[in-house]
Parts: C-alpha cells; sequence; structure tokens
C-alpha cells in the first residue's frame, strides 16, 4: 500500500510535467490543426534556459530558495517563448493554407534543427545540477516501506495547479482568450469580426512555449539532469497525453496528463522499467484507434 | 514575413521598412542567442561552469541582420513588384526539362552506374560511397511509394528496415540459411510488419498516422534493445555472414566443397572483388524497386494510390476502398525497406540498434519530401545533396543535422511541394492542350 501511494505521488509529479507540455500540443492543434512537432524542443529549451539562468544566479552568489524559483521560472518563461515565437514566425506562418504534410515536416524540420542547435552551443554532455530544494515529509510508514513527498514534489504540483487555474481564467474570461477560442471555431469568420488572427495564433505559440518552459525548468529541478535530446520522448509522451485527453481540449490535457504520468510510474515500478516508452506509445495507438477523439474531445466532422 | 505584403505597412518608405525590420531581427535573435550562444553551461569536473562567448553572439547576430536586411533588398527589388510569383522557377524549369528527357537520362544513369566501379578514378572508397548511395535511393524509393503516390506520412519507415536487417541477421547466424534464401524472407517480413501496423491505424487521419509509426518505429527500436535473449540488446549481432557469388564465396581460401569467385572465374584474388559485388547487388535491388513503382503506378492500385492522395472522400465515393489502398502502399514499401534492411546487415556484417533511431527515418523522409514527394529522379537528386555531399564536407560534421534540419524548414517554406515536386497523375485521360489524343505518361 505504501509502495502505491508512492507510486501514486511520483506518477503526479511526472504527469503536472506532461500535462503542461501537452497544452501546448493542445492549443497549437486546436488554433491551426497541425501538430507541432518541435514543442518537445521548446521545453527542452526551457531546461537549458533554466541551468544558464541558475548557473547565472549563484555566480551572482543569490542563494535564497524562493527568489533563486522565481527568476529561474520567469527568465525560462520569457526566453522560451520568445523561441516559441519566433518558430511560428519562421516556420509555420509561411505555411498557413499548404496541404498539411508541409507544415508538419516544417515542423520536423525544426526540431531536428533546434536539437542541434542546442548540441552545437551547449554541448552534447548530459548537464548536471545540484538540486536547488531538498528535503521532504514522511506521510506514512508501513511494512518498511516510507512514503516521502519531497518539498519539490509539492512544489511541481502546487506550481501546476497554480498556472492551470490562471490559464484556465485566461481563456475563458480575458479577450485574448476569447479572440483565440473564436480563432479556433473559424479563422475566417474571426478575422471578418475584427480579431487579428496572426497576432493571436502567434500569442498561442507563445503561451504553448512558456508553459513548456515552466515544465522544462520543472524537470531540470526533479531529475537534476538535462541533456539536449530530452525534448524528443517527453514531446512524444506530451502529444500522447494530448491525444489521450482529446487533442484541442484544455482539461483533456491536463487529465492526459496526469495519466501518462501514472501509468509510467506504476509500469515502471510494477512491470519492467525499460518498456516504460513501449508502455506510453502503445497507449497512444490503443486510444487512436479504438477512441480517436479521446477522453474528452468532441468528434471531428470532415467536412468537404 | 508579411510587413512587406501588408498595403498600409509598404506605404512606409523602403528605407525606413528595412532599419526598422533590421532593429527587430536584431531584438529578436539577440534574445534568442543570450542563453545558448552568448552563455554556455560547462561541465568543470563534477559541476557546471558559465562561460560567456560574447564576441560569437554579436558575429551570430550581425550575420543574421545582414541576412534579414539582404532579403527585404532582395523582396523590394523593381522587377519584383509587378509579379511575384509569377514564372517558373529553377526547379520547375529542371523538373520539366526532365520529364520530357527522362527515358534518357535514366538510361545515361544507369549505363554510368555499371560502369562506375571499372572506371580508372574508382577504388574502394568510391565504390563503397556509391553503395551508401544507392541504399538510401533504394529506401527513398521505397518511402516513396508510401508518402510520395499514396500521401500517407510514415516517420517510422527505419522500423521496416530494422526488421529486414534483423531477420536476415537473425535467421542467417541462428539457422545458417543463405542470403538469397533470407532476401525474399526479410521484404516478407517487413511487409507483414507493415500490415499489422497499417492495419489497424490506417483509417486515421494524416497527421496522427504519421505519429503512431513514429511511435511505432521507437517501439521496434526499445524492442530490440532491450529483449537481450533474442536480439543481443544493444550490443547487436556480429560476424552475419556474407553473401556468396551463386554458391562461390568472396575470400582468398575456400572451404572443403566451395569454390571462391575468383577461381570461378579464373582470376587473381582481390578483396575489391565482394565491394564490386555488393554495389552491383544494390544496384539490381534499387533497380527493381524503381521499375516496380514506375509500372504500379500505371496499374489501377498504383493510380488509386495517387487518387487517394489527391482526395479521400472522392475516391470513397468512387468505390475505392481506401483502407485496402493505403495498406497495399505502406505493405509494399515496408517491403522494401525490408530488402534494403537485409542487404544492410549483409553488407556492415553486423547490425544493432544504434542504425535504427528516428534521425534515419527522418533523413529518408527528408530525402523524399526534398527531390518532391512521388518524383524518383528528385529522389536521387536528393540522396546526393543530403547523403553524399556531408560526406564530402567531413569537417563540417557537426554542423551536418543542425543544417539538415534548418534546410528541411527552407525547402517547405519555399517550396512545399519539394524541389522536383509536381503532382500530376501518371496517366491522364486528356493531357491539357491535347484533347482526344493517346494517355501521356508523366514520370
Amino acid at each position: 500500500m505504501a509502495y502505491f501511494i508512492q507510486q501514486l505521488i511520483n506518477g503526479l509529479t511526472l504527469g503536472a510535467i506532461y500535462g503542461l507540455i501537452a497544452i501546448g500540443y493542445t492549443m497549437v492543434y486546436g488554433i491551426i490543426g497541425m501538430i507541432n512537432f518541435a514543442h518537445g524542443e521548446i521545453y527542452m529549451i526551457g531546461a537549458f534556459v533554466s541551468v544558464v539562468t541558475y548557473l547565472i544566479l549563484s555566480a551572482l552568489g543569490l542563494g535564497y530558495v524562493p527568489l533563486v524559483l522565481l527568476v529561474m521560472l520567469m527568465t525560462s518563461m520569457l526566453f522560451t517563448s520568445v523561441y516559441g515565437w519566433s518558430i511560428e514566425r519562421v516556420a509555420y506562418r509561411p505555411l498557413r493554407g499548404a496541404p498539411k504534410l508541409a507544415a508538419l515536416i516544417s515542423a520536423i524540420g525544426m526540431s531536428i534543427a533546434l536539437q542541434n542547435y542546442v548540441q552545437l552551443t551547449q554541448g552534447a554532455r548530459v548537464k548536471a545540477l545540484a538540486p536547488v530544494i531538498s528535503g521532504g515529509i514522511t506521510l506514512m510508514e508501513s511494512d518498511g516501506f516510507t512514503v516521502h513527498l519531497s518539498y519539490l514534489q509539492m512544489f511541481i504540483c502546487v506550481l501546476t495547479v497554480v498556472l492551470m487555474v490562471g490559464f484556465s481564467f485566461l481563456i475563458d474570461k480575458t479577450s485574448l482568450g476569447r479572440q483565440q477560442r473564436a480563432c479556433e471555431q473559424d479563422r475566417t469568420m474571426a478575422s471578418l469580426v475584427g480579431v487579428n488572427v496572426d497576432r493571436t495564433i502567434s500569442m498561442t505559440f507563445v503561451m504553448g512555449a512558456a508553459l513548456a518552459a515552466v515544465a522544462g525548468m520543472m524537470v531540470t529541478l526533479y531529475y537534476g539532469v538535462v541533456d539536449f535530446y530530452i525534448g524528443f520522448v517527453a514531446g512524444m509522451k506530451a502529444f500522447t497525453a494530448a491525444v489521450l485527453g482529446g487533442i484541442g481540449s484544455l482539461p483533456g490535457a491536463m487529465l492526459g496528463g496526469v495519466l501518462i504520468g501514472l501509468i509510467e510510474a506504476f509500469w515502471s515500478a510494477y512491470f519492467t522499467i525499460e518498456y516504460k516508452d513501449v508502455a506510453a506509445f502503445s497507449i497512444l495507438v490503443l486510444v487512436l484507434i479504438f477512441r480517436p477523439t479521446g477522453l474528452l474531445g468532441k468528434p471531428e466532422i470532415e467536412k468537404v | 514575413m508579411s510587413e512587406s505584403t501588408n498595403p498600409i505597412r509598404a506605404a512606409r518608405s523602403p528605407l525606413k521598412t528595412i532599419v526598422i525590420d533590421a532593429c527587430l531581427t536584431a531584438f529578436v535573435v539577440l534574445i534568442l542567442a543570450i542563453p545558448f550562444i552568448g552563455l554556455k553551461s560547462d561541465s568543470v569536473g563534477t559541476s557546471l561552469q558559465l562561460v560567456t562567448r560574447w564576441p560569437l553572439m554579436f558575429a551570430v547576430i550581425g550575420a543574421m541582420v545582414a541576412g534579414r536586411v539582404l532579403l527585404n533588398l532582395w523582396r523590394m527589388r523593381p522587377s519584383a513588384a509587378p509579379s511575384a510569383k509569377g514564372g517558373k522557377g529553377v526547379g520547375a524549369t529542371l523538373s520539366a526539362w526532365g520529364g520530357s528527357h527522362i527515358k534518357m537520362i535514366g538510361v545515361v544513369a544507369f549505363v554510368a552506374a555499371v560502369a562506375l566501379p571499372f572506371m580508372p578514378f574508382s577504388n574502394r572508397y568510391v565504390v563503397d560511397i556509391a553503395t551508401t548511395f544507392l541504399i538510401y535511393v533504394m529506401l527513398g524509393w521505397g518511402l516513396n511509394i508510401v508518402v510520395g503516390l499514396a500521401g500517407l506520412l510514415d516517420l517510422g519507415y527505419v522500423a521496416f528496415y530494422a526488421v529486414g536487417a534483423y531477420t536476415y541477421a537473425l535467421i542467417a547466424t541462428q539457422l545458417g540459411w543463405s542470403f538469397w534464401l533470407c532476401l525474399p524472407l526479410a521484404g516478407l517480413f517487413a511487409a507483414m510488419f507493415g500490415i499489422m501496423l497499417g492495419f489497424p491505424v490506417l483509417r486515421l487521419r494524416g497527421d496522427y498516422l504519421a505519429i503512431v509509426t513514429l511511435g511505432f518505429g521507437e517501439i521496434i527500436r526499445i524492442v530490440l534493445t532491450n529483449w537481450v535473449d533474442f536480439t543481443k540488446g544493444p550490443d547487436g549481432i556480429s560476424g552475419i555472414p556474407r553473401p556468396s557469388f551463386f554458391g562461390a564465396v568472396f575470400s582468398r581460401s575456400a572451404p572443403e566443397g566451395v569454390t571462391t569467385f575468383a577461381d570461378l572465374f579464373g582470376i587473381a584474388y582481390s578483396s575489391q572483388h565482394r565491394v564490386i559485388f555488393l554495389y552491383f547487388l544494390i544496384l539490381a535491388l534499387a533497380g527493381v524497386t524503381n521499375l516496380f513503382t514506375l509500372r504500379m503506378r500505371r496499374l489501377p492500385t498504383g493510380r488509386a494510390w495517387e487518387a487517394l492522395r489527391e482526395d479521400e472522400i472522392a475516391c470513397r465515393s468512387l468505390g475505392i476502398n481506401p483502407t485496402n489502398v493505403k495498406l497495399s502502399a505502406f505493405a509494399l514499401g515496408a517491403m522494401f525497406a525490408g530488402f534494403a534492411g537485409a542487404f544492410f546487415s549483409t553488407r556492415q556484417g553486423f547490425v544493432s540498434p544504434e542504425s535504427f533511431t528516428f534521425i534515419e527515418s527522418a533523413i529518408i523522409l527528408a530525402i523524399v519530401v526534398l527531390g518532391g514527394m512521388g518524383s524518383q529522379t528528385g529522389v536521387v537528386l536528393a540522396v546526393f545533396a543530403l547523403v553524399i555531399l556531408p560526406e564530402w564536407f567531413r569537417e563540417f560534421e557537426q554542423y551536418r543535422m543542425f543544417l539538415f534540419g534548418a534546410a528541411m524548414v527552407l525547402i517547405m517554406v519555399l517550396k512545399p511541394t519539394g524541389v522536383m515536386g509536381h503532382r500530376e497523375p501518371t496517366i491522364r485521360l486528356h493531357p491539357p492542350g491535347k484533347p482526344g489524343e493517346q494517355p501521356e505518361v508523366v514520370q
């Protein structure tokens, strides 16, 4: 039982991270109907920015943990969203209206280019970081197994919830959110009633990138190691999460992320750790076959 | 990107536009560059340290701004104003010229390929590179069936290549069957995997299909890495037998009851023989792939592929079963990957999961896309650009994949149909401008 609860905690933490990335996929898919294949790289870039920020802060001698976390959060969100904006501008905007496959291939190219760009500029070696937040609390003890909830896990889960609440508010209540939902429903119509579609799409990429940057920062703190290749697998899993929850649906993305995180944690705990990626990919295949609209998605009507 | 086409902004003086644009570019590139080019985290011992590279960063920003200014000047050149999109591009002209001389080009290329190993300048290195070239050409042609003709985006093509390679490697090392027996088996197994994967997922829309095939490719690789009892895991399988020439082996001395290739023809032994033999083998395999595709495109199935690529709903209403048609394209594409895989493993004598990563899939896809989806000639040119050119510029090895990805983006942005891309159907009942004549064949 204690082991189960421990895995539940680990899975939820992991799921929060996947969920934040999945939101980026789901929003972009909702608004322009393409899989932003480079989104995993955005997350990786967010992780690297937070590593560099941390190094700057420690070089400056700043050691007050909440301030360090806040600065890391802000800078990684800021710099990474500029990356998100530029990627849309360079690789996707010229292809608006082109065949879907062209945009997807451009996205794959962008993903390869970004991955190698980071490898070239930051080196191929794994970056290891000393833990910023350590310690935790012991929740319960049974059968000689202690359930441990670290402060870091608490921080990740709380931050995710806060971001989700803020983000839902942004989409539901603000004018930007309204414009975005309008574009999602019908881009032409939205532009006719005065919505700046290009700007709205850019903002979608910026928001998705900012959330992915938070996920990148969390992963840097959580695992303490970062390399240029982390974006690929995490991106795949987050995409699976977005599809599982129903692509285009924001609560769905979060739910899907949590489910994927739980599945991965339990699979690693009770089966084999080597095949945990296989588990995630198999779920993707199964979901697409049996319920292509996902758990919370709306069925898509094909128009001629 | 769209400022210059915006009528309100275009009313500004060109100089002002360029300056503002340059400043914006500089600002954005500055933000992009600070955490990656300006600052670098370097591992010193066990801890990380910060290294600054400001001169490099400013050089990069300068280069980007200069490029942006030149691009704007190019866009604003006086001749560009009247017809922004008019005129034929180089690619279109090339493909039109290629289209009318295709037979001749094909024959010349084939003769040149056959003659290559006997040229005075050709040595082991040249033949080796040519063999690699042909492997990629074959894979490109195989994937062209799936992506170019049927319009299904397959991001896990390398999985079928891996299935072919491991089929031969396992059967040859475990059961000792000959290459010629295993070659069809490898193709068959790969095609079976194609059907197994394709049957459930081919109902999905294009981009979902892409992700599922990507996932499948990863699953195959992970299984090959972790199923150690069966595949020897990450160490790979070594000592894979080399093919023989109708029973004659390529070695200096043969075991009892077997002749060597050199004895069979009464010529002096040379290690070059096997290399040349392998070269001709892949030339034949690639040739078969090409002929098969060209013939297939004129058959009902091939025409259904092209029709399906253009409009699935129209096809369905005309009584074409999309799933079966897609499945045939998927299985045939997989089969050729299987053949190429068997060849790969007999050539290397060693296979490991390392050779079958996603990047390999992406390279093959880029070949097809760069060449222009559906163009057989385009694939050859693209392999030249993507596989052979990097071979010459070895010193830029580390920039290779970066440039590669950037090139994929650039080509898609400039020409979403590929360099030699044309989406003409292979057979037209009434060619444009010539009503009522014989069906014209476009290759």
